[in-house]
């Protein structure tokens, strides 16, 4: 194989995903440019470090002396152009790098809405290491913070700052959290547990301005019911757009993320984006145009690793999951589950009564096969699941094997006997019976058929 | 956009994290002055020792009840908190922390070597030794007061801190039950009786001396009990730790019924996140564990050749072996800076890189076990909870991001990685042997970091692939 020049900007989980497997394929020089910190850091545990959970040395999964041994060089600059005819780059400062394959793996930046107000002292997003350390900066000595978008930033914010006891109002557009997401059921129920942590949750509760003082720094919000909520920091949290201004005139096509194909390839030759700056001209249906999903980012790095290595290879999301934590409650989801029921889908919902604990399956009315489930406070093994959804599993078969999927720590109480039971309830004689407990051995037979 | 190139050494002040309540500082202020109705204790002759015994003891047990019930039952949701544990002085490496790391030290130095010192601490705790011994106190009932209070005490802590964790609650109680009566109550209780102190919890080659001869004749002349002793001890070492261990892992000894590590779990538990995680110090602990064991294992060897041969031969060597022995592992490296050293380098420092029993249970466990931690697929978000919290050292996050179980000799089973996890992404499991060093689910098998069971060359060959990777 013809050495290349490779150069990936952004040193995610994406990019440093991609520069892992093109060293494991290949000889190719590989350059990896950030901004945004010296060495490979993981983003999702930026809300770690402002609670005193882990230091920001913790958060690399790598030594220091990894990137050295494996020859990945890293450059710490900010790319202000791209000349896609001479493939260079340019750094500020005036450095020029120049590639045979570029790689644009820049991520997102916070997405504001035009608020009277939003960018007063005091107001921000997070998203990034700097964003941290300002939000470090801003939130000292503060009496109240509030945070606009209910959505999984908008939580960790909301936990971080609960951490320091700093008082929150946390703003909701829907009528429950994530409801845009999640079932009504589900997000009435993380909802609850928001107020257990006394966080002050407003629903259907929209920005409508931010107050300066008379400094500059935000004093009070303003919301859509016209109530002044006194503040000195707000989180702005509705979301991140593809990072890439920097590409302006640089001849490679951008929509609102980069364009490109499922090889990751943009319409300039030689140019790839993966993560969640680029946007896939034809997604599967019923997934997104961008994925902004760590695990997604993964499989990027992956996929285009092997393109430019010589094996040209289709991205394949497979099936789709994701994973988050709402204050002290684990959630899991697998498949697809809609947050209003679809049209021919059955959907079986079972909630502990102490409001910490639930299981959703939905199911096709038709022939029972099941489709997506979510798990509150209950965890569940992927590999299994992958497996009943890629073959089409019913919910009966699913409900007596219940058990195999269960991946709660030892000694913790076991749901599925009443998950099933409610199932039963529901249709007059229907009589599954759960075969499956958890365990090693439960789950092998699931996955390899023996033990 | 400024680039601020030094935000890792930037000092998150975090103040509200670490300021107490009022009933958390009630808390602190009763163990304070506990502690100090111990240094008066040491310092005077006692003329009622069973006041300044409730006077400091107690008030040190009873301000960290009030402290942990505050801390963790009153003011924190079941549930992780690990909120400001990276701010405090009081858990990570500080002014604070070095200077406790020197009174513990001191402590063990003066217990080992100076016992004199400490005459006023002994008659303190001596209506408690008449009671239970029927015997004036020595230094060792003052030492095992001392660990069995902060056993039970933090122990008492953890049960709170984890408390919506169930199997750490029962570990807790197990490790809280083996010290109170295994490691204290009964051998205080045979020395009433006139039998030999025995401490059934413990076994060669921890306790080193169970398998030399001098130990063993002692006790087979005791009879009765003494020769169920020297049967329980040989039983327990070579039948029921590889049993147990094949079953359940190393755990059922180092995180459920060893004393040390029943210290660890629970005074120590605080400071489980400064422990060195550098593939360098997997390098070293690899090596001291396994040249403890060897030395330990000769030096029993040369006993028994030399009680063989009549005390004729290797009279010299053996006795200078086991001493050397007993000062430089027993004591210095067990207690000294075992224990010494939890403020600085984390709870399990002679669990990781000294106990001989560890290092078998561990060989054990890597190569003839059923236990395992199994990850979770593609669900790992590389977080580092998990290896900051690993009090053994492992870089957990490193297995679990490949999608690769988890089996290495020095995992304790302590849970606390599955514990910290947001994503639910680790399990302690046991199970069938077979395909429990699994291929990463993650990764092409060219990048398998992990040797093959029964590869010799195992480590050297680890880090060759790792380099390549």
């Amino acid at each position: 194989m013809q050495k290349k020049n490779v150069v990936i900007i952004g040193n995610g989980i994406s990019g440093i995903t991609a520069a892992r497997f093109i060293r494991k394929f290949s000889d190719h020089r590989i350059t990896v440019i950030s901004e945004e910190s010296d060495h490979f850091y993981s983003r999702t545990a930026l809300m770690y470090i402002y609670m005193g959970h882990m230091t920001y040395e913790n958060t690399k999964p790598y030594e220091d002396w990894f990137w050295k041994k494996n020859r990945i060089e890293l450059v710490r600059g900010y790319v202000t152009k791209v000349d896609t005819e001479k493939k260079g780059l340019m750094l500020t400062g005036g450095d020029i790098v120049y590639y045979d394959v570029l790689i644009l793996a820049t991520g997102s930046k916070s997405r504001k809405f035009g608020w009277p107000g939003q960018d007063l002292r005091g107001v921000q997003g997070l998203y990034n290491l700097q964003d941290l350390e300002l939000m470090e900066e801003n939130t000292q000595g503060i009496n109240r913070a509030v945070i606009v978008g209910g959505g999984l930033i908008g939580i960790e914010m909301a936990e971080m700052l609960h951490s320091r006891h700093i008082p929150v109002t946390f703003l909701v557009r829907e009528s429950g959290y994530w409801t845009n997401i999640l079932s009504t059921e589900e997000g009435l129920m993380i909802s609850r547990h928001i107020r257990e942590h006394h966080i002050d949750l407003r629903l259907e509760t929209e920005l409508k301005e931010i107050l300066p003082d008379e400094t500059g720094r935000v004093r009070a919000i303003i919301t859509n019911k016209d109530e002044e909520i006194a503040c000195q920091f707000v989180g702005l949290t509705t979301g991140v757009m593809p990072n890439i201004e920097f590409l302006r005139d640089s001849g490679v096509e951008v929509g609102r993320g980069v364009m490109i194909n499922n090889y990751f390839e943009t319409n300039v030759p030689d140019v790839y984006a993966i993560g969640d700056c680029g946007q896939f001209r034809e997604p599967r249906s019923g997934h997104p145009p961008i994925e902004q999903l760590w695990y997604t980012g993964r499989m990027h790095g992956e996929t285009v690793a092997r393109t430019i290595c010589g094996e040209r290879a289709a991205y394949d999301r497979g099936v789709w999951f994701n994973s988050a934590k709402f204050l002290h409650i684990e959630y899991q989801t697998y498949g697809f589950v809609a947050s209003r029921p679809q049209d021919g889908e059955e959907s079986l919902y079972w909630e502990h009564p102490d409001g910490h604990h639930a299981v959703r399956i939905n199911y096709r009315a038709s022939d029972g096969v099941v489709i997506g489930s979510n798990f509150f406070g209950i965890r569940h093994n992927q590999a299994v699941w992958e497996r009943w959804l890629r073959e089409r599993r019913t919910i009966d078969y699913v409900l007596e094997h219940l058990g195999a999927a269960n991946f709660d720590p030892e000694f913790y109480t076991q749901f599925e006997r009443a998950v099933v039971k409610q199932y039963n309830e529901r249709y007059w004689g229907r009589k599954v019976m759960l075969k499956r407990k958890r365990g090693v051995r439960s789950r092998l037979l699931e996955l390899v058929g023996t033990e | 956009m400024s680039l601020n190139r030094t935000y890792p050494s930037i000092q998150i002040a975090g103040d509200p994290t670490v300021s107490m309540s009022s009933t958390e500082k009630l808390g602190a202020g009763l163990s304070g002055l506990g502690f100090l109705f111990l240094l008066v204790a040491g310092f005077t002759g006692q003329t009622n020792p069973i006041l300044f015994l409730i006077l400091s003891l107690g008030l040190l047990s009873l301000g960290g009840v009030i402290f942990s019930i505050e801390r963790y039952q009153k003011q924190h949701a079941p549930g992780v908190d690990n909120n400001g544990v990276m701010f405090s002085p009081s858990t990570r490496r500080s002014f604070f922390t070095w200077n406790l790391a020197i009174l513990i030290t001191g402590f063990y130095v003066l217990l080992y070597w100076f016992p004199g010192t400490l005459e006023g601490l002994i008659r303190t705790v001596d209506p408690l030794s008449y009671t239970l011994r029927g015997k004036a106190a020595d230094q060792w009932f003052l030492y095992g007061t001392f660990y069995t209070v902060a056993v039970l005490v933090m122990g008492f802590r953890a049960i709170l801190k984890y408390r919506h964790n169930r199997y750490q609650i029962i570990r807790t109680i197990s490790v809280m039950f083996f010290q109170l009566f295994l490691a204290f109550l009964i051998p205080a209780l045979l020395i009433m009786l006139q039998q030999p102190e025995f401490y059934f919890s413990y076994f060669w080659p921890l306790k080193y001396d169970y398998f030399f001869p001098g130990t063993l004749n002692s006790l087979e002349q005791a009879g009765g009990w003494g020769v169920f002793m020297v049967r329980w001890a040989v039983v327990i070492a070579f039948i029921g730790v590889p049993v147990l261990t094949y079953f359940f892992g190393k755990r059922w000894y180092c995180s459920w019924v060893c004393g040390c590590g029943g210290l660890a779990e629970t005074a120590g538990d605080q400071w489980r996140q400064l422990s060195d995680k550098s593939m360098k110090a997997w390098k070293v602990e690899r090596w001291m564990i396994h040249s403890v064991l060897v030395f330990i294992v000769a030096t029993t060897a040369l006993l028994w050749i030399n009680a063989d041969s009549g005390n004729m031969i290797l009279r010299e060597a053996s006795n200078g072996f086991n001493k050397t022995y007993g000062f430089l592992i027993g004591m210095a490296f067990s207690g000294v800076i075992g224990v010494g050293f939890y403020p600085i380098m984390g709870s399990r420092v002679w669990c990781r890189f000294g106990c001989p029993q560890a290092a078998i249970l561990g060989i054990i466990q890597k190569y003839f076990s059923r236990f395992r931690i199994t990850t979770n697929s593609s669900q790992c978000i590389s977080c580092g909870n998990c290896s900051t919290y690993c009090e053994m050292g492992i870089d957990v996050r490193a297995y679990a991001q490949r999608g690769q179980n988890i089996i290495r000799a020095s995992c304790v089973g302590c849970g606390i990685c599955a514990n910290v996890c947001p994503r639910g992404v680790l399990s302690l499991e046991n199970g069938p042997t077979k395909g429990r060093y699994n291929e990463p689910v993650l990764v092409p098998e060219s990048e398998i970091m992990m040797p093959r069971r029964g590869d010799a060359k195992n480590e050297e060959w680890r880090e060759r692939a790792f380099s390549q990777e």
